[in-house]
């Protein structure tokens, strides 16, 4: 052994950890991850990427309507057309980029919502944590879809009141899991440091406490952008979500709902309002097991060998 | 007396059962362990011998990382999660426990060999009753029936004077206290009369007037039973009074093993003997009519009711360093929660430099809190796990002296390099560090606000002897440097021994006497201060029986 008998405070005993970048580290975690979370990264890579080219890769336009209505499939409309003539391969293509952006934005906003208030609650306490916690309990006394479907009769379904809306009812969801992990954040003595050094509630708020609550946080992000896409979905499907001629896999099934009553006759076009339905449940399935494993690593069950 | 009877039989069958004093009991030979962390496996233990004879009580210390507990679990053949034996020989009276299988060893575990874990209060299930869980292994390996293990428990707690020996079992782990918890955990090892008995640190969680009964307990119930026990610490007088040889650890190696009392007067290695010379630390006394901070009549409470200070007076000179003492709950930490406007008083005022400061935080200016800087007990929590010590450090420089870019970091390595880290240090995050390095860390983020009084909360009291040595020069060093005065709150007396010009004795939210250290530590004390004082464990082996027939 090299090492000295005489005490240093750089030779102390605590550095086992060896250095890695953290794309090192991101690259290890994934060679570990399992194939159910491996699924879950390829189908979501696969959708954003349709999500993000969707112009490129549709063969005909978003609301391009040809002679034929509910057109069978063949060589020029892989999946036939829909009830007014409507390629709905295309409109399936199209409806990616709007469902998940739609999602997408509304999970955003309904996070800096909840998560902006549900850490200052966290950190002041005293009044403003009471005022809000109970009207969040208020907010959610009342069964969302019903309040969101009432909210988007008076103010109109386009979709900036879609986004506001869901955003709105979700944070309140946000604000509650953001609370109560910030709150066993808020009394270690690093987060009393910074308020003896005098610093102000957003560095507490940004700085101290959010990079602490960050894996649970990321995992309920993936939940309710789930959960968002699917709500999104069924007002689509009760014709208060995302309005024609936007593609969107929810009212794709309404349209198309009729069809399946064909199924004995052509089994394609039975098929029809299936495809878009599929289309959300692999998505949603595929965040969950992303979230799952994802959960499962940062919680610290995982410690055996 | 029916009790005293009763032991008398049970010990003199145990030895005629499991053989003599002085058989070799636990064997262990160039046992390697290694433990897995951050994808690869590390070497923790490298080839430690250890033979322990019946009846023998044996020291093992070393500072933490040492692998010291790795060792004494070894001992009964087991190997935490994510560790494992990798090679060598453990024979415990002729068995094989390297090649015995889980079941041999579970006979074993609790009958033969017990374990008193550090954290009495996380170890016992809260759900069930004390007698309960002390007899639950003896009963269930058919040593004797549920009654009588019931009746010998009982004697156990008459012997480790825990209170109303009688019906304390029937109290749950939150009825009773700290020490008395620890007291329990040493009845349940008890309870079973094992051959070898692990002590896993199991004071260092208590207060040093509380240690005293526990160390006395274990003791005299170790003596009785003619137990074998391995007394894992980093305390050295503790170990010094329980042990019969002691076995130093450095980096998962032997450094030496001797006789206790031939090891505290005449160490080999250089190793060893830096970590005696921790406890002859000692600062000459300074007084100063130039007084910084003043507390002056505060009462305190928390949540307007419960009072917790009482009339509360402390005058700090500039430059020097006051000492805070008293068990825990005396209103040490609450004190310096006043002076920082964590928690504002009810009546009485705090000054500095002669003037009032506002009572709460919110009130008071930027540079009012930049001129006092508090460092906590616990490193860890203290310091934000995702932030680069360069960011910990940074934070003070950019928001006091509004400092950016090359002047930023030259000023962080400049204080890297008076807390004695180098470079590599910049951006390491926390857990990367050991527990001396993180509280080093936690001094320079308050020297980088340049502060006129700094706060110490505990700082050394989670920490090693031979790093709190360290610790606490570093302070020395600064003070003589910098000229900044110290609140040292503390609980140990050695600390405040080497720290200190002033002493402040506090007892139940209430200030006993402050003074200058000697006048404090020689006679006549208070009741109290005294009490505390002869509490501390000392480096000499007959302190703790001295200190037994005193109270006689």
């Amino acid at each position: 052994m090299s090492q000295s008998n005489a005490y240093s405070a750089t030779a102390e005993v605590g550095q086992l950890r060896e250095r890695r970048s953290r794309w090192e580290t991101i690259k290890l975690e994934l060679r570990k991850a399992p194939i159910s979370a491996w699924f879950g990264f390829i189908v979501i890579g696969c959708y954003l990427f349709v999500a993000l080219f969707s112009p490129l890769l549709a063969p005909h336009g978003e609301a391009e309507i040809f002679k034929t209505p509910f057109a069978p499939w063949d060589a020029k409309h892989i999946l036939g057309t829909d009830q007014i003539g409507r390629d709905v391969f295309s409109r399936l293509i199209y409806g990616a980029t709007n469902t998940i952006g739609i999602a997408l934005a509304t999970t955003l906003l309904s996070f800096l919502i909840g998560g902006g208030l549900g850490l200052a609650a966290a950190i002041t306490g005293g009044w403003l944590d009471q005022l809000l916690s109970r009207f969040v309990d208020v907010l959610m006394a009342i069964p969302s879809l019903i309040f969101a479907l009432m909210l988007l009769t008076i103010f109109g379904s386009s979709i900036f009141s879609l986004i506001c809306i869901i955003a709105v009812l979700d944070s309140t969801r946000v604000f509650r899991l953001t609370r109560s992990v910030a709150i066993n954040v808020t009394v270690m003595d690093y987060v009393e440091a910074a308020k003896l050094r005098g610093e102000k509630l957003g560095w507490i708020m940004r700085r101290e406490i959010l990079p602490n609550i960050m894996p649970p946080l990321i995992a309920e992000f993936g939940l309710r952008f789930s959960f968002v896409f699917l709500t999104i979905a069924a007002l689509s499907f009760l014709g208060l979500g995302i309005q024609p001629p936007t593609a969107d896999w929810g009212s794709m099934v309404r349209d198309n709902a009729s069809m399946i009553q064909f199924a004995k006759y052509d089994i394609t076009a039975a098929m029809t309002p299936m495809i878009p339905a599929a289309a959300i449940a692999l998505l949603t399935v595929a965040v969950n097991f992303v979230v799952d494993w994802f959960l499962h690593k940062t919680s610290g069950l995982n410690d055996e060998h | 007396m029916m009790s005293t009877d009763n032991n008398d039989t049970k010990n003199t069958d145990s030895t005629d059962e499991n053989g003599q004093k002085g058989d070799i009991l636990l064997e262990m030979r160039d046992v390697h362990i290694d433990g897995f962390s951050d994808e690869k496996w590390h070497h923790i233990v490298k080839g430690v011998d250890l033979t322990l004879r019946r009846g023998e009580v044996m020291g093992l210390i070393g500072e933490s990382g040492a692998g010291k507990s790795t060792l004494g679990l070894a001992a009964m053949g087991f190997a935490q999660p994510g560790c494992k034996i990798v090679s060598g020989t453990i024979k415990f009276d002729g068995m094989e426990l390297t090649k015995a299988s889980e079941n041999e060893k579970r006979a074993l575990w609790g009958s033969r060999i017990a374990y008193v874990a550090q954290s009495a209060a996380a170890s016992f299930n809260p759900a069930h009753r004390l007698i309960d869980q002390t007899v639950e292994s003896t009963v269930n390996s058919g040593i004797r029936s549920l009654e009588e293990a019931q009746a010998d428990a009982r004697t156990l707690y008459a012997s480790l004077q825990l209170p109303d020996a009688e019906n304390i079992g029937d109290r749950y782990p939150h009825q009773v206290s700290g020490g008395q918890l620890q007291r329990m955990m040493t009845a349940m090892a008890m309870s079973s009369r094992p051959d070898l008995i692990i002590f896993d640190e199991p004071t260092t969680a208590l207060d040093v007037t509380t240690q005293v009964e526990v160390l006395v307990a274990m003791r005299d119930i170790v003596e009785r039973f003619n137990t074998a026990a391995i007394y894992i610490t980093h305390d050295l007088a503790v170990v010094a009074q329980m042990a019969d040889f002691i076995k130093v650890l450095r980096y998962g190696n032997e450094v030496e093993e001797a006789e206790t009392r031939q090891m505290l007067t005449s160490p080999k290695e250089e190793y060893t003997k830096s970590l005696w010379s921790v406890r002859a630390l000692t600062k000459p006394e300074e007084t100063s009519d130039d007084v910084v901070i003043e507390i002056k009549n505060v009462d305190a409470a928390y949540g307007g009711s419960v009072k917790v200070l009482h009339d509360i007076n402390i005058k700090l000179p500039r430059g020097r360093t006051v000492a805070v003492v008293g068990e825990s709950g005396s209103g040490k930490s609450t004190t310096a929660r006043v002076i920082t406007g964590l928690l504002p008083p009810m009546t009485g005022e705090v000054l500095f430099n002669g003037e009032v400061l506002p009572k709460a935080l919110k009130d008071r200016s930027k540079d009012q809190l930049q001129r006092i800087q508090m460092i906590y007990q616990m490193a860890d929590t203290a310091m934000n796990p995702r932030h680069t010590i360069a960011e910990i450090i940074g934070r003070p420089l950019e928001f006091y002296h509004d400092l950016s870019g090359k002047a930023k970091q030259d000023r962080i390595l400049e204080l890297l390099h008076l807390i004695e880290l180098d470079q590599t240090f910049y951006d390491r995050i926390p857990s990367e560090l050991s527990g001396g390095q993180k509280q080093r860390v936690c001094i320079a983020r308050a020297l980088a606000a340049e502060p006129d009084v700094i706060i110490c909360d505990e700082v050394t009291s989670a920490l090693d002897q031979i790093v709190q040595e360290g610790i606490l020069q570093l302070l020395l060093r600064l003070q003589r440097e910098l000229g900044i005065s110290y609140l040292f709150i503390t609980h140990d007396i050695a600390t405040v021994q080497a720290i200190s010009d002033e002493i402040v004795v506090m007892y139940q939210g209430a200030v006993v006497e402050q003074g200058l250290k000697s006048e404090i530590m020689s006679p006549p004390y208070p009741e109290y201060t005294q009490l505390l004082l002869k509490s501390v464990p000392e480096m000499d082996p007959d302190w703790l029986t001295n200190l037994v027939d005193d109270r006689l």
